[in-house]
């Protein structure tokens, strides 16, 4: 069966790969999604609050208002309403001859003057629109109304409320009027003028201590009774309300001095006038306004408080995250020495056994120099001594560069890039393994493509690389198997190395586990940390590493690194 | 006294030969485990002294082979640090002894008497 594997997580290389810029983008990510959590639910929060509040502040204000407006609307209703009675009381109980004389009409106008109040004069006008009689302070007899919109209304709807307008006298007065039938046929007006100071003094005994002003306006906004605020009447008011408003309302506006009012409007029923109650809103404003500011003032502090502790708690978290990779960086550091220490001891028997070779060859050439110096007795020839010389000399020779190629493994720690040849390198690990493979019969074989350039990489990482596959696939193989190791260019940024060997092969289900760290199935021979390190160490330098094998048939390592080493 | 030298380096094995000569044994050294299994067939030997780890056949290897026809020639191993187990096994196997390399040669030649009385050899070797 063949499986692959190109991209296991091995853990412990995780720490090493961290590029950089890569905790100052963590913090930002912490700081925007914890700051996101907390500082928008407080901004909607406290966004609803001040529309409750402000709300709360308006009904608070409008309430009094709405309710004297309601009240000065039923009151003046009623009072105009008294009024119409009135009249309708002496144009129903008075004879068309009473009425047409003046005296008998100011009997009339004194009578429901103690009855009701409120009435100016009493006047009858005849079907010319000629003032017939008249009970009152002005001389009005005989004055014509022929012209007068007010008389052809009456004339047509038989009931009239009028309103506030000059007129013959000159001074601001309104009247009610209503038709008077005679048997005859003959149409008569019943006109009676109302005290409109009556008015005022209703309206402002409703608008009491609570409100500001309270006046009486028509359907055009022309003041019908005078205004503390907005000036005299038959004055315009500066803003417009609801023409014949079915219901009260409230307007918010400002006064002449551009402070803020509250306006309360309703229309009279029946009549063109319209009530309206004025209220300076300024303390509710100025309430509003300071709880507001406190409001504000509260968000501002909180978001600037939580961004504060999350900023430092996203950057004390951070720090300690980067301290801990830093440990764990130099633990793995530590770990990949001691890893290539520990592939170095397990070629120990070879090596030891390289160097006890020559160094019994200096021993035993040394003695013969000294038994030929003094067992045998008698002068050995020169050319003896120096060819026994001269294998001292070159066994010296073995074990120095033994030791220097041992030397060239283990200082090998620190990262540093620099010009590799791929066939150089792999040999210089192969002759590590020369006198094992001798001893155990081994074929190696290695295979360079002529095309392979040199790379830009880290000699000591990939000789702990190359020493942890080849010393695997040593030991994977038999007495007498073969490992064969092949170096290509793969295109122009890639080159690989395929170490490839016969023996047992990776059983199924340990494949997917191999390069996780502390795997192992060699049984207490191993550290399980081999080819994790080897897995990290590749990734580290830019490439990958891929895994063939065929339980029984033997295991394919494919290496592949750029021939350039990105700075990471 | 006739000793059979084996091991994979020429020069150590011609110095040691040359030694043992000096001190009157009657040593002949080869450099594998073919040529020192035919050199045993070929001569009588009352001792062989063979390396460890050598290419082709190694000394468990001609320990092996010289037991199965010669149970009594003496064979003394020679092993480095790194395969005293291999030498361990060759004790169990028959050897008469295993010697740390370097070796010292009056250690080797004390060593060499012992063996020559203990064993029988393989032929008319004679104890000088």
């Amino acid at each position: 069966m063949n499986l692959r594997v190109d991209s296991p997580q091995a853990a412990v290389e995780s720490s090493t790969l961290i590029p950089h810029g890569y905790y100052r983008r963590l913090r930002w990510i912490s700081v925007s999604a914890v700051a996101s959590v907390s500082v928008i639910p407080l901004i909607i929060m406290t966004v609803i609050n001040y529309h409750q509040y402000e709300e709360a502040f308006r009904i608070e204000a409008t309430r009094p208002v709405h309710r004297l407006t309601v009240s000065a609307k039923l009151s003046m209703e009623s009072y105009l309403s008294e009024r119409l009675s009135a009249l309708q009381l002496v144009n129903r109980a008075a004879s068309i001859e009473e009425m047409r004389d003046s005296a008998e009409l100011a009997k009339w106008l004194t009578h429901i003057k103690r009855s009701f109040g409120g009435f100016v004069d009493l006047g009858l006008i005849d079907a010319a629109g000629k003032q017939v009689s008249y009970a009152g302070p002005h001389e009005l007899i005989g004055r014509s109304y022929q012209d007068h919109d007010w008389f052809h209304e009456v004339s047509q709807r038989g009931v009239y409320v009028s309103d506030v307008f000059l007129g013959y006298r000159d001074s601001p007065h309104f009247v009610i009027a209503v038709i008077h039938d005679t048997s005859d046929g003959t149409l008569y007006v019943l006109r009676a003028t109302i005290d409109t100071n009556a008015i005022v003094r209703r309206l402002a005994s409703l608008a009491g201590p609570e409100l500001n002003d309270a006046f009486l306006i028509n359907r055009e906004g022309i003041l019908q009774t005078p205004s503390r605020l907005f000036g005299e009447v038959l004055g315009q008011l500066p803003f417009q309300v609801a023409e014949n408003p079915e219901e009260p309302g409230i307007l918010e506006t400002k006064d002449p001095d551009g402070k803020p009012v509250l306006v309360g409007y309703a229309a009279v029923s029946n009549t063109p006038f319209e009530v309206a109650m004025i209220n300076r809103s300024g303390v509710y404003h100025g309430d509003w306004l300071s709880l507001r500011r406190e409001l504000v003032s509260f968000l501002i502090v909180s978001v600037l408080l939580i961004l504060g502790m999350v900023f430092w708690g996203a950057t004390y978290m951070i720090n300690r995250a980067r301290n801990a990779d830093s440990r764990r960086a130099t633990l793995y550091h530590k770990m990949e020495y001691t890893n290539k220490m520990a592939a170095i001891g397990r070629l120990a028997a070879g090596v030891a056994h390289e160097i006890n070779n020559p160094l019994s060859i200096i021993h035993q050439n040394a003695g013969l120099v000294q038994d030929l110096l003094s067992v045998s007795g008698k002068e050995p020839p020169k050319e003896k001594l120096l060819s026994l010389i001269e294998s001292v000399l070159s066994s010296v020779d073995r074990c120095s560069a033994i030791t220097h190629r041992l030397l060239g493994f283990a200082r090998h720690m620190d990262v540093e890039t620099e010009e590799i040849d791929l066939e150089l390198l792999i040999r210089g690990v192969l002759m590590f393994l020369e006198k094992e493979a001798s001893y155990r019969n081994l074929r190696v074989d290695v295979t360079v493509d002529e095309k392979v350039p040199t790379i830009q990489s880290d000699r000591g990482q990939l000789q702990q690389v190359f020493l942890n596959i080849i010393n695997n696939a040593f030991a994977a193989v038999e007495e007498g198997g073969s490992i064969a190791i092949s170096v290509r260019k793969l295109n122009d940024q890639q080159v690989a190395v395929a170490i490839t060997d016969n023996g047992m092969g990776i059983p199924e289900q340990n494949l997917a586990h191999i390069f996780e760290p502390f795997f192992t199935t060699k049984k207490g021979a191993g550290t399980g940390l081999g080819l994790s390190i080897t897995y990290g160490i590749i990734q580290k330098l830019g490439g990958k590493i891929e895994v063939d094998s065929h339980e029984g048939k033997g295991t394919c390592f494919t290496v592949t690194l750029p021939l350039e080493r990105k700075q990471s | 006294m006739r000793v059979l030298m084996v091991d994979d380096e020429v020069e150590l094995v011609n110095a040691l030969v040359e030694r043992l000569g000096i001190r009157d044994i009657d040593a002949v050294g080869v450099t594998n485990g073919h040529d020192a299994l035919e050199k045993i067939y070929e001569e009588p030997f009352d001792v062989v002294v063979c390396d460890v780890k050598m290419p082709g056949l190694g000394g468990l290897d001609v320990i092996k082979k010289v037991k199965e026809k010669w149970p009594d020639l003496a064979v003394i191993l020679l092993t480095g640090h790194g395969s005293t187990r291999d030498a361990e096994e060759g004790v169990r196997a028959g050897a008469f002894r295993y010697l740390m390399k370097p070796i010292n040669i009056e250690t080797l030649v004390e060593v060499l008497r012992e063996a020559t009385e203990a064993g029988n050899g393989r032929g008319d070797g004679q104890i000088p």
